[in-house]
């Protein structure tokens, strides 16, 4: 330091320097290099564990509603699962509803819960036999199938089967536009 | 004693520079003019934002960021531990006032042509301090977890669905697993309280330091207009003649953000902390998803569009608007800057603010959401019952039975999803009400096959009769004069009414 006052700006006066100077250029390349691979060695998993949810993605896989006696001939009922892909934290979220509508004997359809305009829960009106969404009013029929409001399609069926005289669906993803069931 | 304290202050003087941190700062010349009430929006902004990062330091030693204990710790903060409610409504209300300040220093600064040569980055680093905090206040309203948190997840997951190609990985990469549950809750508090304040630092240190160099925006003046060539000199100029030191204007700052945190403090004691709502249980399918203020037009917008139009709302339109507001400042590089002299910029302020004022509004009042419980909960009033025939007043239970009401109000009652039925009967006429009801359409359900035929005749019988007594009902405009069949039974009390089989 050439000068005693603090304030006077200093850094400017050093000799200048040769950033081609043959060893420090050496240590300055080998040290990116070794930065470079530590970089993608740190910044790989950190990525693969940001996205992990997608490539390792998880499929549906077959729950059981419980027996088929539960639900009457000709009615639609609200069925609750366990999200096949419970984690402890995940409280009462784990908890999926869906609407079963028996037509008669093993003939079943399952619809999810979502709205297919934006997610929101659809609710079954037994009287006027309409499914009816509180956010934008979207109304779906008995069977599914679109009636009225902003909904691009009808509602999101479950795959199903009856094994036992239990009814199985094949759940444990949210039903969107882009992966319908 | 006082030369101890000036070599204290000396040997701290000599080791941190503060002299020069002062003079580059707080010394540094603004105009004279900027000391005014309109310049006071951005500091209100970040005094929100320290109140934010002071109470939400303290908010996240009580919560926990789980699906299953979040609600609980919240309670627990609202009536267990001490002053957590206050910390919340402070949290609440600050996030409120961030927004609503953040809009008015943006108006000031557009409507001031403050974004044009040479502050064109500070503009932009304001851009993205907007969208930083609405991602802030979003990601903030999924920390409240309630069942609207719950649907609101389940909103932005549909939206990201929507996306063409990749709407399915955004979905999974949005939850953090397959469906929504404590894993998209953590991604959200990740989100909200390292990854959105981070950046909002980072970025409102750039922001500052650009207003320090490139220095505060002059008061403009009508038909002064800037170019390129001489703005820097034209501002130079003006600090020469009445540039003052920062510190030295700044009093109706200070003055304006005491007001500020009086206000969120006492918003905070007296209104106090919002939710939590109903618990994130799903099979209590609850009545409406609603978002908080800073969203509730774009509720409002997906509402009352035309069915088809996401793509334009979710995707299409933020695309442009935002790059219109990122490329503004190249847009408008030069020229005036006094809004008088700007209609265009007055009318895009007028315009944006009504249609967000508008939207807001609607989603507040609801409209369009069928009102679920119209059906069980609200009968018709006497006057549009009276004097029915026994047909009609089976009508009127049919219209109440097949949850009509939801949607379609009487007299203002209901749902307003449909046209008001108070009148019907002057709008259509019998064959026209019989087809609306069992066929559908304009955007009404049909009821063909969950109605009896009976139902139907009487349904449309009570709906025939609602008409006001001094006006016709409607009727056909050709055919012949005299009503056959099922049209027009009359309305007169006591009167039969045929009903043609």
């Amino acid at each position: 330091m050439a000068s005693s006052d603090p304030n006077e700006d200093s850094a400017h006066e050093m000799p200048k320097f040769d950033y081609r100077a043959t060893r420090r250029d050496f240590m300055l390349k080998l040290g990116l290099g070794i930065n470079a691979v530590a970089g993608a060695l740190v910044g790989i998993p950190i990525i693969g564990f940001f996205v992990s949810s997608v490539v390792q993605k998880q499929g549906r896989t077959w729950v059981s509603l419980g027996s088929i006696d539960q639900f009457p001939e000709q009615a639609t009922r609200m069925a609750v699962f366990i999200n096949p892909y419970r984690n402890q934290a995940d409280g009462d979220t784990a908890h999926i509803p869906c609407w079963v509508k028996r037509a008669a004997g093993e003939t079943f359809k399952v619809f999810a819960i979502n709205c297919t305009h934006l997610g929101c829960p659809v609710r079954w009106f037994e009287q006027s036999k309409l499914f009816l969404c509180p956010c934008h009013g979207g109304a779906f029929y008995e069977d599914g199938s679109h009636a009225a409001g902003p909904p691009p399609r009808g509602l999101y069926v479950y795959e199903h089967k009856v094994e036992k005289g239990e009814l199985m669906i094949k759940a444990g993803v949210l039903p969107t536009l882009a992966d319908p069931s | 004693m006082m030369s101890t304290l000036r070599n204290v202050a000396l040997w701290f003087e000599q080791r941190l520079h503060l002299v020069k941190l002062w003079e580059q700062t707080a010394g540094h010349p603004v105009p004279k003019s900027t000391g005014s009430w309109f310049y006071t929006f951005g500091s209100m902004t970040l005094t929100c934002f320290v109140i934010q990062i002071a109470t939400g330091i303290f908010l996240a030693m009580s919560y926990v960021p789980s699906a299953a204990e979040a609600y609980h710790s919240l309670e627990l903060l609202n009536y267990t531990q001490p002053l957590g409610w206050v910390m919340r409504g402070m949290h609440y209300w600050g996030s409120t006032m961030m927004v609503i300040m953040m809009m008015c220093h943006m108006t000031q600064v557009f409507l001031w042509g403050a974004y044009k040569y040479p502050r064109e980055l500070t503009w932009i680093s304001g851009c993205i301090l907007l969208v930083v905090t609405l991602g802030l206040a979003f990601s903030g309203q999924v920390m409240r977890f309630d069942a609207d948190a719950y649907w609101g997840v389940g909103i932005g997951a549909a939206v990201g669905g929507r996306i063409p190609i990749i709407g399915d990985a955004v979905v999974h990469l949005l939850l953090g697993g397959p469906i929504i549950g404590t894993d998209a809750l953590s991604r959200f508090f990740a989100l909200h309280v390292f990854i959105l304040p981070g950046s909002l630092l980072a970025f409102v240190s750039i922001h500052l330091r650009l207003v320090l160099s490139k220095g505060i925006n002059e008061q403009p003046k009508p038909g002064v207009l800037v170019k390129r060539e001489t703005y820097d000199q034209h501002y130079h100029g003006i600090i020469k003649r009445e540039g003052v030191p920062f510190a030295g204007i700044i009093g109706k700052d200070v003055v304006a953000n005491g007001i500020l945190l009086l206000v969120i403090v006492a918003l905070a004691l007296f209104i106090g902390p919002k939710g939590p709502g109903i618990p994130a249980n799903p099979p209590l399918v609850i009545p409406e998803a609603k978002p908080d203020y800073p969203f509730l037009w774009l509720f409002a917008a997906a509402a009352l569009l035309p069915s088809g139009s996401e793509i334009f709302l979710f995707f299409i339109f933020p695309t442009i608007a935002g790059l219109l507001l990122f490329a503004l400042p190249f847009i408008s590089n030069e020229g005036e800057k006094h809004w008088r002299r700007r209609p265009v910029a007055i009318a895009t302020v007028v315009l944006s603010y009504l249609g967000i004022g508008m939207l807001t509004y609607e989603a507040m009042v609801g409209p369009w959401s069928p009102h679920m419980d119209a059906w069980s909960g609200l009968p018709i009033k006497p006057e549009y019952l009276k004097g029915r025939t026994p047909v009609e007043l089976q009508g009127a239970v049919v219209l109440q039975k097949m949850q009509c009401r939801n949607c379609h109000a009487i007299a203002g009652e209901g749902g307003h999803r449909g046209p008001d039925l108070a009148q019907v009967a002057t709008r259509m006429t019998n064959p026209q009400l019989v087809r609306q009801v069992i066929q559908g359409g304009g955007n009404m359900p049909a009821y063909g096959k969950n109605l009896s035929p009976e139902e139907t005749r009487a349904l449309v019988a009570y709906l025939s009769s609602l008409h006001p007594p001094n006006v016709p009902p409607a009727r056909e405009a050709v055919g012949p004069l005299k009503p056959i069949g099922e049209s027009q039974p009359t309305p007169t009390p006591g009167k039969e009414v045929t009903v043609s089989q």
